[in-house]
């Protein structure tokens, strides 16, 4: 029977809500506030750490396998083109060469620079080389537009023939009130347009795959993806063959950021169909030209911001006009430059710009890093019109109660009021100081099951098809499970990314670990009933007698080890599940966070040196505080890169990637690393059994922003364009006031 | 030291080495292009390929025998021929570190090196530095301190920051251990904990040193 819960969800100390929640009958019992935990909460090293350091992790791309063949496709490095003949007798004569496959024959079009002509196949890496070079394609090339503003030209070539490149959002504008009465009655007003650019996901291993064909049509396939079940759906039918024919194995991955979700991709479909074609095991991994061109990117956007505020500070009206680019698909101009702060009066309208490059996709908080960047630059000119201090003004706007909290915790942490009276210096290197807003809204869910199984020799399995893509999935899994065994974390085998085990949620979006997280307490729970029943029936008494307390089972005067309990198992030992639950009401759909940098401007050089970091976040109860900071401090450094060096360029007239390699799309380094101050607010958000929220994407939404902001600052000139280069700084020091 | 040090000490590329003789001459086998083949048919050295050759490369102690064409990289055959699959290729141009190995006790990008090459040196890679199970310090200090994240580029910082602990000892310090490893990339974000752990590794291989227990310390074998 489900129950009804009373409970109070939120932060001790700070803001809370009561609630009555009706709880799944199977569900683990839910940790509160109170909750005591032994290991969650804590600092536990990553359970893969050893191995990882070891280099005895395999991931896909290190994969060995008997007769392993190799695939690659010949690409058309141009933005739009027609093929006009394709000459692959030469290749296919070469020794070494497997076979080899034309994708786009003759009269094809293509529409962005990297799009696959030709596959090959080859018995080596070096054979493979020699082939790809010997394929011969001819083009008819066409003018092709690269570029957002290049694109919007009534006269550019089209994408699509049907239709123009600019296209309103289907969406539809967002409109609330009336904007433009609100902004002719505010006190102040600014309007401003705001740039970013493109930027790549550029993990370091690449996309790719290995396809084995085994007996009676089936396939093992090692793959690098944020999505083990979507993997096996597409390649299954790719493949022709049932879903269970296909077996997918993510054990390790090197990074993926959104851009490895979704299924498979050309180049694992070609590989696939060589390995049913060879009957032997195929690899296509793309090497890092081809990751940058044709494996996804965050759209660039162009941001017309007008904001509007009454005396006190109260915002009024918001209008924001947003242009961006997916590349030749839909999309593109998603920029969240409207959420976080309280605004009575809004419209918000967005042009989606085809363009012949390659297509975006998810990355880290779509549209968020873009979208706060402009926001929050706007708050921070509307301070300056107002006369007020920028952290008072979000203050005042800002509705959610735990980042009311936050950033105040944040500015302290920053020394924010010694910063701002101190002002910028005079003399050559400036210093400023900026803050920005965090925003996200995962609270995990779908229905994942987590298998424990349980042995004689106490041995525990923790088993699910989710993959671990760095974040450390693996590790909360085995907190969780350890905590409701009374064991340690370590003790606790967790098998990831095998779609043999129970399905699990994509890596996307920040819901891995709030998805699959309950279920696998609910599983632990279910053991440790499972013990306590074969104890109950050992010791004569009833199941519901005997406790669990500080990792021992009691009964009276009898008491009994995790071990000792198992030891009574029988020999095929103990396996149970436990189902993600549907979410309950908790705190706050919205996870809040905000975090404050500290920069020096060299205004001879226009080098900006990120000098300190404060990050506050929070993702309801954190499982593991030492992995989630390494998320946070990851997702700050990801932002600092993008605020500072990263942008793909575009050669105008041919639309290929001048920039595709990592020496010259410049990613940040450990030199210019700062120091990061990580600040876990971790309330309770009621939401799941456990309390969990997402964290990934949320600890880099705000970073570019606030960066910005105190490049600003130490500027006193406005920064409306990312990245923030010394070309840029240069130019905004030269503009007239 | 940088990326662009490592590359300079070694004194030879990719490129380079098809140009003339490098460090391979030493062990009397040189890899050229087809059409140089008349030009030095004479001078005395003997020329291999561009078919496969038999190479005796000594990996972590001990002698490995590959069968390998002159172009191939050092890095591809460590992994694809010898399965020592922890260093990575990521860049592939010398840019990144993920491919980093030790050559002769000194840090090398090993896709920048030709496995003909490395005829006559002592390679180590983060496989021969020790074990999930028995770890050099540098290795253990990185599971501790969550030095990684998707842990690719790991094997690559262990083995800078390991070197970087042996070269600089007792004064390795927060700049000079930036330094020394900014040659290596990180997509995921690690850079704080890997300073963190690199120092603390590097202390630990000091002490252990300094009470002459040694071996862990030294790396390798
Ligand atoms: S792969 Fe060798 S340095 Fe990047
Ligand atoms: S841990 Fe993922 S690239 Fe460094």
């Amino acid at each position: 029977m489900p129950r009804n819960v009373k409970t109070t969800v939120g932060l001790p100390g700070g803001p809370t809500r009561e609630l009555t929640v009706t709880v799944h009958e199977l569900d683990a019992p839910r940790w509160d506030a109170a909750a005591r935990l032994r290991v969650v909460g804590t600092d536990v090293p990553r359970v893969d750490g050893p191995a990882k350091a070891a280099g005895a992790a395999r991931y896909t791309y290190d994969v060995a396998r008997p007769r392993l063949a190799y695939c690659r496709l010949v690409r058309c490095f141009r933005a739009h083109a027609v093929v006009r003949e394709v000459e692959t007798a030469a290749a296919s004569k070469l020794r070494g060469v497997l076979g080899v496959r034309t994708l786009v024959g003759p009269g094809g079009r293509v529409t962005f620079s990297g799009k696959g002509v030709v596959a090959v196949c080859a018995e080596s890496e070096e054979a493979l080389d020699d082939a790809v070079h010997a394929v011969r394609v001819t083009y008819d090339v066409r003018p092709g537009p690269a570029t957002t503003d290049d694109a919007r030209d009534d006269a550019a070539a089209r994408v699509d023939p049907r239709r123009g490149n600019a296209v309103p959002d289907a969406r539809g504008p967002e409109r609330r009130g009336d904007p433009d009465a609100a902004l002719a009655r505010s006190h102040a007003q600014i309007a401003l347009t705001f740039r970013t650019q493109v930027q790549t996901h550029s993990a370091l291993e690449t996309h790719g795959c290995i396809v084995e064909p085994g007996a009676d049509d089936t396939y093992t396939v090692w793959a690098s993806t944020q999505g083990t079940g979507a993997f096996q759906a597409s390649m299954a039918q790719a493949l022709g063959v049932p879903v269970e024919s296909v077996r997918v194995i993510t054990e390790h991955m090197g990074g993926g950021f959104g851009a490895k979700l979704g299924g498979i991709d050309e180049w694992d479909r070609e590989a696939a169909l060589f390995a049913r074609e060879l009957g032997r095991p195929v690899k296509a991994m793309l090497d890092r030209r081809e990751e940058h061109l044709v494996a996804g990117c965050r759209p660039d956007s162009v941001q017309a911001l007008t904001l509007g505020a009454d005396a006190d500070g109260s915002l009024t009206a918001l209008v924001a006009r947003t242009l961006g680019t997916a590349g030749n698909g839909a999309n593109g101009a998603d920029a969240a430059n409207t959420r976080v702060y309280a605004v009575p009066n809004l419209l918000r309208e967005q042009t989606n710009v085809a363009t012949f490059t390659g297509r975006a996709r998810a990355f880290r908080a779509p549209g968020h890093p873009q979208g706060m960047f402009a926001l929050e630059g706007a708050m921070d000119a509307l301070a300056e019109a107002l006369r007020i201090d920028p952290l008072a003004l979000r203050l005042r706007n800002d509705p959610h109660p735990l980042r009311q909290v936050q950033w105040r915790l944040g500015a302290e942490r920053i020394g924010w009021e010694r910063l701002r009276s101190a002002g910028p210096g005079t003399g050559s290197v400036r210093r400023g100081v900026g803050c920005a807003a965090a925003i996200w809204y995962q609270k995990g869910g779908g229905n994942w099951v987590v298998r424990v199984d349980v042995r004689r020799d106490g041995s525990v399995t923790a088993a699910s098809a989710v993959q671990d893509i760095g974040t450390g999935t693996r590790t909360v899994l085995a907190v969780l499970v350890a905590e409701e065994l009374g064991i340690a974390p370590a003790r606790v085998t967790v098998r990831c990314g095998d779609t043999r085990d129970p399905a699990g949620p994509p890596s996307g979006g920040s819901q891995t670990a709030p998805s699959i997280g309950p279920p696998a307490r609910e599983a632990a729970v279910r053991a440790r009933e499972g013990l306590a029943e074969v104890l109950a029936r050992e010791w004569g008494v009833e199941a519901s007698d005997v406790a669990f307390e500080g990792g021992a089972f009691t009964a009276g005067a009898r008491t009994a080890t995790f071990d000792e309990a198992c030891a009574l198992l029988g020999p095929e030992g103990l396996s149970v599940s436990g189902t993600r639950r549907a979410n309950y009401d908790g705190f706050h759909g919205e996870t809040a966070g905000c975090q404050f940098a500290e920069v020096e401007v060299d205004t001879e050089t226009g080098v900006v040196r990120v000098v300190r970091v404060v990050a506050v976040h929070d993702a309801g109860r954190i499982v593991d505080t030492l992995t989630a900071r390494s998320q946070v401090v990851g997702g700050v450094i990801q932002g600092i890169s993008y605020a500072l060096h990263e942008e793909r360029q575009l050669d105008r007239n041919l639309g290929d990637m001048v920039n595709p390699t990592l020496d010259t799309y410049r990613i940040l380094g450990i030199a210019d690393c700062p120091e990061i101050d990580c600040v876990l607010t971790s309330l309770d958000s009621g939401f799941n059994n456990a309390g969990m929220m997402g964290l990934g994407e949320p600890v880099t939404v705000p970073t570019a922003g606030a960066v910005a902001n105190a490049v600003s600052h130490a500027l006193g000139v406005r920064i409306t364009e990312l990245p923030i280069t010394p070309a840029r700084v240069l130019a905004a020091l030269r503009r007239p006031r | 030291m940088s990326g662009r040090e490592r590359g300079e000490r070694r004194g030879v590329t990719r490129r380079g080495l098809l140009k003339g003789a490098g460090a391979a001459a030493a062990a009397g086998v040189i890899a050229r292009p087809a059409a140089a083949l008349a030009q030095h048919a004479d001078d005395g050295v003997e020329i291999a390929g561009p078919g496969p050759v038999h190479l005796v490369l000594r990996v972590n102690g001990a002698a490995r025998e590959v069968e390998v064409e002159p172009r191939r990289t050092l890095l591809d055959a460590l992994r694809g021929d010898l399965d020592l699959t922890g260093a990575k290729r990521v860049c592939d141009r010398g840019t990144c570190g993920a491919c980093t190995i030790w050559l002769d006790g000194a840090p090398a990008y090993a896709c920048s090196v030709l496995a003909i090459e490395a005829v006559g040196s002592e390679i180590t890679t983060i496989e021969g530095l020790g074990t999930p199970a028995a770890p050099h310090p540098m290795q253990a200090a990185f599971a501790r301190r969550d030095a990684l994240q998707c842990g690719f580029c790991t094997p690559g910082f262990v083995m800078a920051c390991a070197w970087a602990a042996e070269t600089h000892g007792a004064a390795l310090d927060d700049a000079t251990l930036r330094r020394s490893v900014c040659g290596n990339l990180c997509r995921c974000g690690t850079y704080p904990h890997v300073v963190q752990a690199a120092l603390e590794g590097a202390r630990e291989m000091t002490a252990a040193r300094d009470s002459g227990a040694g071996d862990g310390a030294k790396g390798g074998r």
